[in-house]
């Protein structure tokens, strides 16, 4: 068997595990919730619209919004609950709307009928509204399943284990074979599920059918069938996990896989029983370990300076870490352990022969021959605050500005259609095509110096702080870019860039 | 027995009434025709005596109790009820929703059993036969004499019918209308039938009332409203059947 294959295959038994806790407990709690919520509605016109519309709205809401919304209602609690509350909001619509058409639909005859013989309101609904409405909720719970084990995937940002685990570190690390596994496994997820519901649906439709017993039985025997293997993979996704020592963090591209997994491998060397919690957004691993659920991660200068300090200005490399360090520290209680030594940020790159043809080192040689020049940026960089300070501080203007997605941007490159390409300084396409970094002179670029940041319950651990601190200024640009390259364009594994980079280290 | 004391019914605070100050009384073994044109009145009058409408004032006393202070669900198993859209419970076999009202009274299993069976045999459903079926395994016919059947289950002595036999084609209409009024002599059934068809009203009521614009215009056996319609409109609701008939007799004279 492939090897990438057989290294995604072991993480499987976590991963459906993870993604099977996470819908079953949202499944059941959005079924506990929304029948209510229909049957309510249901009884009075002047409830049922403004409850359907409510929870209609919630639906349009992007998924990815409404986790980062819930994960800030939680204080940056990440994990298991604001992915469960996210996916029991998204389950209300269609099990609520479906309950409502339900109970809408039984004939008026026989709910007249069910009141004229002497049934209470509570007889009516139990015995004759909800058993005529239950294949229509049925059905409704289907759509929910369907969408809940889907959605699931999304929990992975919020730091909850899922299929989506394969499927993020794939998109990042262009590792097809995880992408793969993650969908195939969501899918069959999926259906297995819903056939399930589906039997259920079916055994209740056919109840009171004159049908032929054996395929009654033979239906309801293998529905039950499947019933029971999943209540066996529930109750085996329910054994309690040892918890780890500690948790490490990232966000969801390659460099911070790569240093996330190195940093586990070298705290797992001392003895610690390490998880890791990838591909999440940056607020989200931010908030998460200022209240200890991350450990450490690895974070930026520039970011927090920028997206969390509110700063505009560029007072140099020194003044920034030590704001940062400043910031983490008395703001949310972190520990600043140490810049790593490469930085990642946004820079101009070219061609070196092009460079050397019109005597380019530093952005300052730009600016005489810049309206020659064709510079292309990737999907946001003219839109951002980095551009404007760029132009403003070297009054420079290109002859064109052109904008394409990152791939396509170095390939232009190397075609020389465009002169000039926005790039991140540890990207491994910048060493892969051999490009020349401009040096930024009058500091218009904010740093992005690479720190660890670990959580203050962690940071009073002396082994734990030691192993960080040993990687400290032991990791320079050309040895990250190069890392970010064995992933990015060889196609090789996390696990071999971390490798990279230990030996790099010793 | 059935009696009804000024009752009125406004469904906007009083401003109209669709029931206006109606009295009448149906002694025990009668059966009342209620017969008028849609928005007369008659099904809301008839609904009130079960309270699935309730009165705006007035009293109504079935077997010289007053309803308004009995609780409606007890009320309302007491009392038998069938309509034109009969309404079984399609999730139920033709025997369990025969058995609705005895097994909310908590009958005994085997006494609600044996009724059942009484009963299905009385509308000509042998339990046997049909006791297992599905409603909608079922002809309209059929399902209506479940209807019935339900209606007696509970040896309700008062029965209320509302079009009870309108949706079912002409024969089989006819061999319920004959069956049922066999049963309601058998069973000395007090009944009040709501109805828009004069000729059955005719053949099957001991009294007719009839309704227009929420008031009684005339109470009276078929007798005397054919010999002496003290108003234009039953005069007219009585020359629709007669005039049939003569028209009738003229087309097989003409042969």
């Amino acid at each position: 068997m492939n090897q990438n294959l057989k290294e995604q295959l072991v993480i499987l038994p976590d991963y459906f595990q993870g993604h099977l806790t996470l819908t079953l407990i949202a499944l059941s709690l959005g079924i506990l919730l929304s029948i209510p919520l229909g049957i309510w509605a249901a009884q009075s016109q002047s409830v049922k619209r403004p409850l359907l519309v409510g929870i209609s709205i919630i639906q349009t809401f992007p998924s990815v919004a409404i986790l980062a919304l819930i994960v800030a209602l939680l204080g940056g609690q990440i994990g298991v609950l604001p992915a469960v509350i996210a996916l029991v909001l998204y389950s209300i619509l269609p099990i609520a709307r479906n309950t409502v058409t339900g109970l809408d639909s039984v004939p008026s005859d026989v709910v007249e009928a069910a009141k004229g013989i002497g049934m209470s309101s509570a007889q009516v609904l139990i015995k004759v509204k909800l058993p005529l409405a239950i294949p229509v909720i049925i059905a409704g719970i289907r759509t929910a399943a369907v969408w809940t084990v889907g959605l699931a995937t999304l929990s992975t940002l919020v730091g909850a284990t899922s299929f989506g685990n394969y499927i993020f570190t794939g998109l990042q690390t262009r590792n097809l074979v995880a992408v793969t596994v993650g969908s195939i496994a969501a899918a069959t997820m999926a259906v297995v599920l819903d056939a399930l519901i589906a039997g259920v649906q079916w055994i209740v439709e056919n109840r009171n059918k004159s049908i032929e017993p054996s395929k009654y039985r033979l239906i309801r025997n293998s529905t039950g069938g499947v019933f029971l293997i999943f209540c066996i993979g529930t109750v085996y996704s329910f054994l309690p996990k040892s918890e780890p020592d500690f948790v490490v963090g990232g966000k969801g591209f390659t460099e911070q896989y790569v240093i996330a997994g190195l940093l586990a491998a070298e705290l797992e060397k001392s003895g610690f029983d390490v998880e890791q919690r990838l591909g999440l957004g940056t607020e989200i691993v931010y908030s998460a370990t200022a209240n200890s659920t991350v450990d450490v991660y690895l974070e930026y200068t520039g970011t927090v300076w920028a997206n969390r300090m509110k700063n505009s200005h560029n007072p140099g490399r020194e003044l920034v870490m030590q704001g940062v360090t400043d910031f983490v520290e008395q703001v949310d209680g972190m520990v600043n352990v140490g810049a790593l030594g490469f930085q990642n940020l946004y820079a101009l790159a070219m061609r070196k022969d092009r460079a050397l043809e019109l005597g380019i080192e530093t952005i300052e040689d730009v600016i005489p021959v810049a309206h020659n020049l064709v510079a292309a940026g990737d999907l946001e960089f003219f839109g951002r605050p980095e551009w404007i300070t760029l132009r403003d501080t070297y009054d420079i203007d290109f002859s064109e500005r052109l904008t394409f997605d990152a791939a396509l941007m170095y390939n232009a490159l190397d075609d020389r259609q465009v002169d000039l390409i926005t790039a991140y300084t540890s990207d491994g396409r910048v060493a892969a095509f051999d490009l020349k970094i401009l040096e930024d002179p009058r500091n218009a670029f904010l740093p992005y110096d690479g720190i660890l940041v670990a959580s203050h319950s962690a940071s009073k651990n002396p082994t734990f702080m030691r192993v960080l601190k040993s990687l400290i200024g032991q990791i320079s640009d050309e040895e990250m870019r190069e890392a970010n390259r064995i992933v990015d364009v060889d196609g090789g594994s996390i696990m071999d860039a971390v490798a990279y980079l230990q030996s790099a280290i010793d | 027995m059935i009696e009804l004391q000024n009752i009125k019914k406004s469904f906007d605070h009083g401003r109209s009434f669709v029931v206006s100050d109606i009295s009448l009384r149906v002694e025990r073994g009668q059966l009342l025709g209620l017969i008028g044109e849609s928005g007369s009145g008659k099904t809301t009058t008839l609904k009130m005596i079960n309270r699935l409408e309730e009165p705006s004032s007035g009293t109504i006393l079935v077997n010289d109790e007053n309803i308004l202070l009995q609780s409606p669900v007890d009320l309302r198993r007491s009392i038998g009820y069938v309509f034109q859209g009969i309404g079984l419970f399609p999730h139920h076999t033709v025997l369990t929703n025969v058995a609705a009202v005895p097994l909310l009274l908590n009958w005994d299993r085997s006494l609600t059993h044996s009724r059942c069976e009484e009963i299905l045999e009385m509308v000509g459903l042998p339990i046997k036969d049909f006791g297992d079926r599905y409603p909608s395994q079922l002809s309209g016919g059929q399902q209506q004499r479940v209807g019935v059947a339900r209606a007696l289950a509970a040896k309700q002595e008062v029965l209320l019918m509302d079009e009870p036999f309108g949706a079912l084609d002409p024969i089989t209409r006819v061999d319920l209308q004959d069956e049922f009024k066999r049963i309601q002599r058998n069973l000395n059934l007090t009944v009040i039938m709501v109805t828009h068809d004069m000729t059955e009203a005719l053949l099957m009521a001991d009294q007719i009332a009839v309704m227009k614009d929420g008031e009684i215009l005339q109470i009276g056996s078929p007798k005397e409203l054919l010999n002496r319609p003290d108003h234009d409109y039953v005069k007219k609701l009585i020359e629709i059947p007669r005039s049939k008939a003569n028209r009738l007799e003229e087309l097989m004279d003409s042969k």
